[in-house]
């Protein structure tokens, strides 16, 4: 009972803080201007299928990236001397102690034509502008996010218990054995968490793909940015879809990492 | 003897091994035969575990020989072993159910499917867990973890399975079953068990021959009767069950004097008037009235087993302790009686008892009457006495002259407790610093594998002059 009442807290504030914006955002989302229950929001935020998909698309890609480079990294760190892990997960930190805007503006300066990239390159010969393109945007995500993989997964890593290691080593498993059926299976629920964190701030993000994207890589998240204030009903309807995408997505992960861990 | 006509199946050699400098193993030698149920046994820190790990291939040793069936396997991989471990905490794998737990290391060896289905159903049912396959392992209770475990190694038909300390986590009452239920499944399989324990009882119980270690050396290896009635020295006779240990001279050959009485006994070849260690266990003491007793003392503690009573005699100074089915009062004076052949006469665990150093003055004050020498790289004070700088010392401590320091600061710090044994009146403590060992004696219990700082007292030590200092002119 007692543990109950200490909730009460906290509950209040998610009521607060959660349930009633979202409940809000609902009413928004499925009135018009009068007040009145109207679908034409959704029908607005239809006109924007496309951002829509290529948002999702970027984040998809942004997320395996992330997974391709985080993985490999997380399993180097925990095989190093305890005093180095230490040393290596702070240099990974350090860059996310500095403004996120300001690091997104570090890489259009250096993307930019007359930028190091272009500098460097027009020696060889090669002239351009490696800014304003879905793979800026691409490279802007995986430099924001790459750390939110990276964590959870070499978490995990470094909780796996040495005894089962050598378990799989007496058992007769080589190197490539103890990875594929013990430390990969074990590490599944980092994975996991890993993409969740990467996936949906990725999918919901602004302002990285308005200054590193082109014209065409705007996102969904730059749109609900420029419309809310012009028509709350449409921007609240956009939230709505996103969400309901983003919902679909944690519950087939879950789904999946359930299946991982029994199988 | 019938269980030397067995081949060896595993030997080591002259087995040497340091971590961080400090000796873990010093120079092992140990044959074990096949099908044979040998338990390591040993304090912690005896390097025990460490010796299971050089069988099972998660270290190599720094220098000997592990042979393996003829060959030497010492940087073999563990999973190129023909050796299987059941671990102290089991490391099941927490992400697979009981079935693919136990059918592991047959999938890495490729079998047929319907084979290890077959191979796996048959083990689960030789560890009593048939209809368990498909229950996840964390669901399990402690002894079916380890029956898990067991078959885990099982399964795999190793020449060796090793066993390191399995039942440790295990309530008493399911212990006791464990040991059995181990014993019963050596024997049926035929495998040879190595196994690990602190635990003296399991020793005796399971195995066929024990291994007594401490601190990186093998202090005896025989059958369970062997090491508790005929221990080699004072070190196994305190491990292994309960024991008076006694300082005795041997008078000669089958004369023994204890407690200042002479008494008969049926060792022989120690040599004329040389100080021992001598076992008598407490079962073996019989109670007489005071005027049959070879030995006279007085009850001071009565304390009923359930089988038996046990007593604690006082003998003078020397406290005793006598097992017996009928009981006397406290402060009754009874007479304790041994049958020659129950006395078993020991080596002293040191060559020596005073504690002799020799050294030469480094640096001295005559009006403040203190001396400095070197010892193990550390500057000694000697308050109280002087002779001038360059004198070559002998100094003798006797053991009473050496304490631990409590405030931590001693005259040499980290010194290992190899061994406590008590005497009936004090602890005779062995200790360990870089060089040598040193005797101590001591009232309070200390704890045996931990290093502690060293203390002289100079006022109780003898000084002898080697060589007089030169004069400087």
């Amino acid at each position: 009972m007692k543990s109950k009442k200490l909730a009460i807290p906290y509950m209040l504030w998610m009521l607060v803080f959660t349930m009633i914006p979202l409940v809000m955002i609902g009413f928004t989302a499925f009135t018009d201007n009068s007040g009145s229950f109207s679908l034409s929001a959704f029908a607005d935020a239809f006109q924007y299928t496309n951002v829509f998909l290529k948002s999702l698309w970027i984040a998809l890609i942004s997320t395996i990236i992330c997974l391709i480079i985080a993985y490999p990294l997380a399993y180097m760190i925990s095989q190093m001397k305890k005093s180095t892990q230490n040393t290596v997960i702070m240099l990974v930190m350090i860059p996310m102690w500095m403004n996120f805007l300001l690091r997104i503006y570090a890489w259009v300066l250096l993307l930019q034509s007359g930028g190091p990239l272009d500098t460097l390159l027009s020696a060889i010969g090669i002239h351009g502008n490696y800014n304003n393109n879905t793979v800026a945007v691409i490279v802007g995500m995986v430099y924001e996010y790459m750390p939110f993989m990276l964590l959870p997964i070499y978490t995990v890593m470094g909780k796996i218990d040495v005894g089962l290691i050598e378990a799989a080593q007496d058992l007769g498993s080589n190197k490539v054995a103890v990875f594929r059926k013990v430390i990969f299976p074990l590490s599944v629920p980092g994975i996991i968490s890993g993409i969740t964190m990467v996936f949906v701030p990725t999918a919901s993000t602004f302002v990285v793909a308005q200054y590193l994207g082109g014209t065409d890589d705007i996102m969904i998240g730059d749109v609900i940015d420029k419309i809310f204030f012009a028509n709350n009903h449409t921007g609240a309807a956009i939230s709505l879809v996103l969400m309901v995408f983003i919902l679909i997505f944690l519950v087939l992960m879950n789904l999946f990492g359930d299946e991982e861990a029994i199988a | 003897m019938e269980q030397s006509a067995k081949k060896v199946i595993v030997s080591l050699k002259d087995i040497f091994l340091r971590f961080d400098g400090e000796v873990i193993l010093n120079h092992i030698n140990l044959d074990i035969r096949e099908k044979e149920f040998v338990t390591i046994l040993g304090p912690s820190g005896c390097g025990k575990t460490t010796t299971l790990r050089i069988i099972g291939g998660f270290l190599e040793p720094e220098s000997g020989d592990v042979i393996f069936d003829g060959e030497r396997i010492n940087s073999l991989p563990p999973n190129k072993r023909n050796v299987n471990t059941v671990f102290q905490k089991y490391s099941l794998f927490p992400h697979l159910n009981v079935y693919d737990n136990v059918a592991f290391g047959l999938k890495l060896k490729k079998l047929p499917k319907d084979e290890i289905r077959r191979k796996v159903k048959h083990m689960l049912a030789v560890v009593d867990l048939k209809g368990y396959e498909k229950r996840p392992v964390q669901k399990l209770s402690g002894g079916q973890q380890q029956r898990v475990a067991i078959a885990r190694a099982l399964v795999c038909d190793p020449k060796i399975i090793l066993l390191d300390e399995p039942l440790g986590a295990l309530d008493l009452q399911l212990r006791k079953d464990m040991q059995m239920e181990l014993k019963e499944i050596q024997k049926s399989t035929q495998k040879t068990f190595i196994y690990v324990t602190h635990d003296q009882e399991e020793a005796l119980t399971m195995s066929d021959r024990v291994v007594v270690m401490n601190n990186g050396v093998i202090e005896q290896i025989g059958t369970p009767e062997e090491v508790y009635n005929e221990p080699v020295n004072a070190f196994v006779a305190d491990f292994i069950g309960e024991a008076n240990i006694l300082n005795g001279t041997m008078i000669d050959d089958c004369r023994i004097r204890i407690l200042g009485k002479e008494l008969e006994c049926v060792d022989k070849g120690f040599g004329k008037n040389a100080p021992v260690d001598v076992v008598i266990r407490p079962e073996d003491m019989m109670l007489t009235t005071p005027e049959q007793g070879q030995l006279v003392g007085v009850v001071e503690k009565v304390t009923f087993k359930g089988v038996h009573y046990e007593m604690s005699v006082r003998c003078g100074k020397c406290e005793l302790l006598v097992h017996s089915t009928s009981s006397a009062k406290i402060g009754e004076t009874v007479g304790m009686r041994v049958v020659p052949f129950n006395i078993q006469i020991m080596n002293k665990l040191l060559p020596f008892y005073d504690n002799i150093i020799e050294t030469e003055v480094i640096s001295s004050s005559e009006d403040e009457n203190w001396l400095e020498f070197t010892l193990e790289k550390e500057t000694v004070r000697a308050e109280g006495h002087f002779y001038p700088a360059g004198t070559k010392l002998r100094i003798t401590l006797p053991p009473e002259a050496l304490s631990l320091a409590g405030d931590g600061d001693g005259d040499l710090q980290d010194v290992y407790i190899e061994s406590v044994v008590y005497k009936g009146e004090h602890n005779e403590i062995i200790l360990e610093s870089d060089e040598r060992k040193w005797l101590m004696l001591s009232d309070t219990d200390e704890q045996v594998a931990t290093y502690v700082p060293l203390n002289f007292d100079f006022s109780k030590a003898g000084f002898e002059v080697l060589e007089a200092a030169a004069s400087e002119g």
